[in-house]
């Protein structure tokens, strides 16, 4: 989807010129910004507009009759050229109307509030468990070069990225699930905890201790581990090759001699020297694998009845319903823009150069 | 390092448990099912058209008239408790049953019933048309749907037809009736309330909306009030699960009651195991290939024939559509008024080359077929490759959604779509309406039957199910669709082929799930547990 390069790697150019800097660096942002949702938007109306799916169908059924199929068609705007549909959409996304979704009734906003929290609680802890054990595992597999550990790490890694994340899931299901008890089911709850604590802020995990229920918080747990281990043994494999090349790299630099020279610990040597110059790429990686763990996986959801934004599109598409389709859109281009500016940040962070 | 790896492995394990806590049973007064319902669109019984959502207003709504589920032909009482027609066959008197009593409170009346048809007219969604074909327009429709006084309801249909065909409809999801006063207050914009209703509950049914989640949950309610008394289940709470698998292991661990999507293959592997019932029920759907006649090589009637010779039949149901299917070959699903049980098409792959021959196509021809990238149609769609294939004959599959397959064959581009139909309501001129009629053949005509679809050109067919319609002697009106299914049998472009099992499986202390023949059948309200 919408990949920014780090704006830390180039200076930007000045958007007007005769603004301070500052401004001219917020604007020019801006009007990128507002640029890719453009972009996005009109890739995305296009390409729903030549899928050979008929939006009407999803909206009135196979069977209406030729009347109700045309009120439909009207309702929906089909009948208008394709300029001025694309234009009317835009126009009313400016004023914050996304429009209803033809599949649930509902009106496209309320139903991303409603599916990207269930994503965002699964990507957050797979890519946490990603990075917690990936990157050390990157480290170790580096500086153990060519040896055991470097071998399992390895084979491991190639495992987790290229066996399919489905296959994996059911298997974990009936392992973990079905044939030790270990952990809950599908499902982001178990179904008498279903209405139990009201939803503010859609994260089970947050909900349910503001509200008190501790024992609502134990079981979405539960339920969160399997498919947040089997998205983040993914992410992890893809962090840990990463993070293995890029430590090579930096320990095979001249840099890295003369610290061992000047007679610095090992430890201090990988772990400081070393891993914080790999942390400057490795945030980028980083952050993409987030980024796309945010789109949703549709293969684990629909294998974990995740109620998830990658289904939500996913079905969506495939009803030709666009409104939904191009608000989930907007939401994952969003997150992209938002991840790459906070990895520019983290850059200002970690590289004194360019603090 | 590999040590701390163990100790980790273990203290992860001793943790695990606790975390996951699953019980080992459902509540004994909730019912918890896994369905596929993402087909759900909407809740307001004057739009659904779609399975998951018909079911849903079958616990929700009371409808008018209902239907001995053993035998389709035994028309029962619902909300109306009796009816007479007049002499003239065009004026039917309902009497509403007394004493029943809305989610809200609010007594069931003549006058709710008759708002509610009022409202599908004006509405004018989807099903609309199944009470539309009786004259109704949203300008005459308060004259002739009306309540006389509160327990009587008035209905004045266009013509005289055949007295069942406005009972049958009225048993269709339309015939809900709605909570006027409650669904009134949510109007906006003259909408009657629909905006409201689509996420809302407003019947007496035996189960209230408690919320709806799409794609994820529908979670039902019961109804203390309900007049045939109150249900057992407090809750029943439908998952919907889009793997089988997970389906099915959500069964097996005792999370669910009952599953209700689970594959051929996977109810083979779970017959007798201990536990489990599996329970199958014909259902009215049914498989067809259609056979457009645009298409010059199947417009030949000698081509249309041979095909009906190149589908093994027999092998199909036994293999693939193992207790999913049997083989039905005429248009009426069995227990239709009328339907035939005629099955004279076998694999035959040497009669089809003969009659091939005749249509000067000894050497077969290529053609396509569109085909739903779903399990089990595509395996299906497979097999009749193969065996079209022994008589010449290229098929080349075009797999695609379901949506995108129906859009091309209801624009008739395809060549060959394999398909499902299923009856609207249990009328014979359901199907044959369907199947056997195609009153205007152009590009925009604006009844585009099944028949219109496959561009088939049939004044006389189309004439006798016109006929048959109006016939109000039960025993004559029989014999009319007898003989129209006769004609199509013989010669239609329509490759008909199973009718539909549903299959369940469900947790053996669970009783009492009523699965009828259609999914606007299939009930909730007698379930108990041990």
């Amino acid at each position: 989807m919408a990949y920014f390069p780090p704006s830390g790697a180039a200076p930007r150019p000045g958007f007007l010129p005769g603004l301070p800097g500052w401004l001219n660096t917020a604007l020019g942002l801006l009007a990128s910004v507002a640029l890719t949702f453009l972009g996005l938007l009109l890739v995305t109306f296009l390409i729903g507009r030549v899928v050979p799916i008929d939006p009407v169908l999803a909206a009135v059924g196979d069977r209406a009759p030729a009347e109700v199929y045309e009120q439909m068609r009207i309702a929906l705007g089909l009948h208008l050229p394709l300029h001025e549909q694309f234009l009317a959409y835009v126009g009313k996304v400016l004023e914050g109307d996304f429009g209803r979704s033809v599949l649930t009734a509902n009106p496209v906003l309320e139903d991303i509030r409603r599916v990207f929290p269930a994503t965002l609680e699964l990507a957050t802890l797979s890519i946490l468990l990603g990075v917690l054990i990936g990157v050390p595992m990157g480290v170790v597999a580096a500086v153990r070069h060519g040896r055991w550990p470097d071998h399992v790490i390895r084979v491991l890694g190639l495992v987790g990225y290229s066996v399919p994340v489905f296959w994996l899931g059911l298997m974990g299901l009936l392992l973990f699930y079905a044939n030790l008890g270990w952990v809950a089911g599908p499902g982001r709850l178990d179904i008498y905890y279903e209405g139990l604590v009201e939803p503010v802020t859609g994260l089970i995990l947050v909900d349910s201790l503001v509200a008190g229920e501790p024992e609502v918080f134990w079981n979405a747990l539960g339920h969160l581990v399997l498919p947040a281990s089997v998205l983040g043994y993914f992410s992890l494999a893809y962090i840990s090759r990463m993070t293995r090349s890029l430590m090579l790299e930096q320990l095979s630099q001249e840099y890295i001699v003369t610290a061992r020279a000047k007679g610095l610990s090992e430890a201090r040597v990988v772990w400081r020297h070393a891993l914080g110059n790999a942390m400057v790429p490795l945030v980028t990686v980083i952050a993409l694998s987030y980024g796309s763990l945010l789109e949703g996986s549709v293969l684990t959801e629909i294998v974990f009845a995740w109620p998830g934004l990658g289904y939500y599109i996913t079905n969506s598409l495939l009803n030709a319903d666009m409104n939904a389709v191009l608000g989930g859109t907007i939401v994952v281009g969003a997150v992209f823009i938002g991840l790459n500016l906070l990895s520019d940040l983290l850059y200002r962070v970690l590289d004194p150069r360019a603090r | 390092m590999v040590k701390r790896f163990l100790a980790l492995a273990v203290v992860v394990a001793l943790l695990a448990p606790g975390i996951g806590q699953a019980l080992a049973a459902t509540p004994r007064d909730v019912l918890v099912m896994a369905k596929r319902i993402d087909d759900i669109i909407t809740l307001d019984p004057a739009e659904i058209f779609e399975f998951s959502g018909a079911e849903y207003a079958a616990n929700v709504y009371d409808r008018l008239i209902t239907y001995d589920l053993r035998d389709v032909s035994r028309l029962e009482g619902g909300v109306a408790e009796s009816w007479t027609v007049s002499e003239d066959g065009r004026t039917f008197t309902f009497t509403i049953r007394r004493g029943m009593t809305f989610h809200s409170g609010n007594p069931v009346t003549a006058d709710d019933a008759a708002w509610s048809l009022q409202r599908v007219i004006r509405l004018n969604k989807s099903p609309a048309f199944i009470l539309a074909q009786f004259g109704f327009t949203p300008e005459n429709v308060a004259e002739r749907i009306r309540a006389t006084d509160a327990y009587t309801l008035v209905v004045e249909t266009e013509e005289a037809y055949a007295p069942t065909f406005l009972l049958y409809c009225l048993s269709a999801g339309v015939g809900s009736v709605v909570d006027r006063r409650l669904v009134e207050a949510q109007e906006r914009d003259g909408d009657m309330g629909h905006g409201w209703l689509r996420t809302h509950s407003a019947g007496s049914g035996p189960f209230k909306l408690s919320f709806w989640r799409p794609s994820e949950i529908l979670s039902l309610e019961r109804h203390d009030a309900y007049w045939r008394g109150a249900p057992a289940m407090r809750r029943v709470l439908i998952r919907h699960i889009a793997e089988l698998a997970t389906q099915r292991l959500l069964l097996e661990g005792g999370d669910i009651d009952i599953a209700r999507n689970l594959s051929p293959d996977q109810i083979a592997s779970l017959e007798g195991r201990a536990g489990l019932r599996i329970r199958r029920v014909p259902k009215v759907d049914i498989y067809y290939l259609a056979l457009n006649q645009k298409n010059p090589e199947l417009s030949r009637p000698e081509v249309r024939r041979a095909l009906k010779y190149l589908v093994d039949y027999q092998g199909i149901r036994d293999t693939i559509l193992r207790g999913k299917v049997v083989v039905r070959q005429s248009f009426l699903p069995t227990g239709f008024l009328g339907a035939i049980e005629d099955r004279p098409y076998g694999l035959d792959v040497a009669y089809a080359r003969e009659l091939l021959a005749e249509a000067g196509l000894a050497d077969g021809f290529a053609v396509t077929m569109d085909t739903p990238n779903t399990s089990p149609i595509l395996e299906v769609a497979q097999v009749i490759q193969a065996t079209f294939a022994k008589a010449g004959i290229a098929l080349e599959l075009i797999p695609g959604s379901g949506k995108q397959t129906l859009t091309k064959y209801r624009a008739r581009n395809h060549d060959i779509y394999i398909g499902r139909w299923g009856a609207d309501y249990p009328d014979p001129h359901a199907n044959a309406a369907a199947f056997a009629s195609n009153p205007d053949n152009a590009d925009d005509a604006r009844i585009k039957s099944l028949a219109w679809r496959n561009s088939w050109e049939i004044p006389e067919l189309t004439a006798m199910t016109q006929a048959a319609v109006r016939e109000r002697d039960d025993a004559r009106r029989a014999g009319l669709y007898q003989a129209i299914q006769r004609l199509h049998l013989a010669d239609s472009p329509f490759v008909i082929m199973f009718q539909d099992i549903e299959l369940v499986v469900e947790r053996t202390n669970v009783h009492g799930l009523v699965l009828g023949p259609n999914f606007e059948t299939n009930f909730y309200r007698t379930v108990t547990k041990d």
